[in-house]
């Protein structure tokens, strides 16, 4: 009996005595070795010089600069969100990198900012609005359902309490762990109009078994503390007259959502079609809000269509997949914009059916939901 | 064989070769297959990771074979091998990456990004637990892990170059990536059968 204890003893004390010099040791290496000094990050032609200790990666180093690079992996190199263009000191390539830089990227010095270590002096470009990023906390004041499987959400920001953005940008949110799911980060649209600073609100389609959604339906409840950051995206209206169409459907319409009341606000008076494609009737809402929108703007139309309604029902709006009732309503869309939302299957087949028809294919915008 | 040819000189290169041919962690006993699967696309990444792996192999397990018979064995602790090798291996890995990254970039950017991956590859673990198994000195062990590792070297350039050519040919779409991989190192392990009979340690 005695002898166990003291086998047992023996034991932890050695594990617990290696354990602790081997990380002291990696501990006092990651002092000395990786030390590289003061180094400087140029960015955007000296538009903002940072000086910073080196030795992490970009991505990390700029965080604690409080500029946030969108990330979804948390700098492990799977998710190919986090690009920068490097201009000079980067090193070269990491084979990590290079299944997700396309040649022409590779042209003009794209990397990966989470695999770009900063050892030396170092020049980058990013795009301007990343500046504007910050970090939330916020708390959930309502989430309601809008269909069977989409919820709207949203959010009062705590801290800071504004957030300045265009309609058409995205948020990222950030899950909290779960049942053994791992904490991830997801981008959502905001659907919430911009001069409502201190909220953001969010339409989320639940994915079977996604990570994300899983927790905002089942384990994220009213009351409860969020973070997420942003805004960002490139998806917004251009400054143009051309007459608009919007395609989106299920959650794809959150950005619309924004765009079209943001346009309401500010008295835009451009003509404007929604095609909005869905299965049954059960798939849609926010119809009379969208109704009412039309009375208010100017020349703005709602088009629902539905592809699974059984054709004995009550329904007496457009039937069919959305491209072929966008070409029924405008045979022509030379001369439109387009902004879509969506699943890439359904962007690609909307560009398809667009260019078919006279729309060249940089005056289609559009925000890909992977 | 008999103890003439497991002693000196010969029997050195013995162990070597019998490590890396006969004993082929990766086509005879499976292991580091996870490593394999991944990085095996292309001959660049293959050498990059296999050269790493055969370095790290080498030296943790004479570092573990240190460790096992000046503390492990002494304090009757041999059950605690598995634990304490593969903390070894992960320290010794975390260690190594600082290093180069701080001297020598360009063999960061050749060798280190491979070295978290095999932090865990059981590849390198196995070699050191069939070590203890061996009645080996210092030297010996230490070959034993360097012909091991390069066992590994060579069978994952071997796989990434057949897989660089078989690329540009079509294959039904069931079997891209691992599918056919895995067919290829099954038919390399049968070629490797043939070793077997040729040397005994």
């Amino acid at each position: 009996m005695e002898q166990l204890m003291v086998n047992i003893l023996i034991a932890t004390g050695f594990l617990a005595g290696m354990g602790l010099l081997l990380s002291a040791l990696l501990v006092i290496a990651e002092k000395s070795i990786l030390n590289f000094g003061p180094c400087t990050i140029d960015i955007n032609n000296s538009e903002k010089i940072l000086k910073v200790k080196g030795g992490g990666s970009l991505l990390s180093i700029l965080a604690r600069e409080s500029i946030f690079i969108p990330s979804a992996c948390g700098g492990r190199g799977s998710c190919a969100y986090c690009k920068v263009i490097v201009k000079n000191g980067g090193g070269p390539v990491s084979p990590v990198e290079e299944p997700y830089l396309s040649d022409e990227e590779r042209k003009r010095n794209t990397r990966l900012s989470c695999q770009v270590k900063v050892r030396n002096d170092i020049s980058i470009e990013i795009p301007r609005e990343y500046f504007s990023v910050r970090k939330y906390r916020g708390k959930l004041i309502s989430k309601r359902p809008l269909t069977h499987d989409i919820f709207e959400l949203r959010i009062e920001l705590l801290e800071p309490r504004e957030i300045t953005f265009t309609a058409g940008q995205y948020i990222q949110l950030k899950s909290k762990e779960y049942k053994g799911r791992e904490s991830v980060i997801r981008a959502y649209s905001m659907s919430s109009v911009p001069s409502d600073k201190n909220h953001v609100e969010l339409i989320i389609r639940r994915v079977p078994d996604g990570i994300c959604t899983t927790w905002i339906f089942d384990y994220l409840e009213e009351g409860q503390n969020v973070g997420l950051s942003g805004p960002y995206g490139e998806f917004k209206l251009q400054p143009t007259d051309s007459p608009i169409l919007f395609i989106a459907g299920g959650s794809g319409m959150a950005p619309i959502w924004s765009m079209l009341r943001d346009m309401r606000e500010k008295g835009i008076k451009r003509k404007a079609h929604y095609f909005f494609g869905a299965l049954t009737q059960k798939d849609l809402f926010f119809l009379d809000e969208l109704r009412q929108l039309e009375r208010e703007l100017p020349d703005f139309k709602f088009i629902p269509s539905l592809s699974r309604e059984p054709e004995n029902s009550n329904w007496t709006g457009e039937r069919g997949i959305i491209t072929d009732v966008v070409k029924k309503y405008i045979p022509d869309t030379s001369g439109y914009e387009a902004y879509l939302c969506g699943s890439p299957g359904m962007i690609d087949a909307c560009i398809k059916a667009l260019t078919s028809t006279g729309m060249p294919v940089e005056k289609i915008y559009y925000d890909k939901f992977a | 064989m008999e103890a003439t040819a497991t002693h000196g000189f010969a029997g050195l290169i013995l162990i070597f070769v019998s490590a890396a041919f006969t004993d082929n962690v990766l086509l005879t006993r499976f292991l580091g297959m996870c490593s394999c699967l991944g990085v095996s696309k292309k001959v660049d990444t293959s050498i990059g990771l296999g050269a790493a792996v055969t370095f790290v192999t080498s030296v943790t397990t004479a570092l573990n074979y240190l460790v096992y018979k000046f503390v492990l064995l002494p304090l009757d602790l041999d059950f605690l091998r598995f634990l304490t090798f593969i903390v070894i291996i992960a320290a010794f890995t975390q260690l190594v990456e600082m290093i180069i990254d701080r001297y020598s970039p360009s063999l960061y950017y050749a060798l280190g990004i491979f070295l978290p991956l095999i932090t865990v590859n059981c590849a390198i673990l196995g070699i050191s637990l069939f070590m203890v198994n061996k009645p080996y000195n210092f030297l010996e062990a230490f070959l034993f892990g360097a012909g091991g590792g390069f066992g590994w070297f060579l069978a994952i350039t071997l796989i990434g170059g057949i897989r660089e050519k078989i690329n540009e040919s079509m294959l039904p779409k069931g079997l891209e990536g691992p599918g056919i991989t895995l067919i290829i190192i099954g038919i390399m392990s049968l070629a490797f059968i043939g070793f077997s009979g040729i040397i005994k340690v």
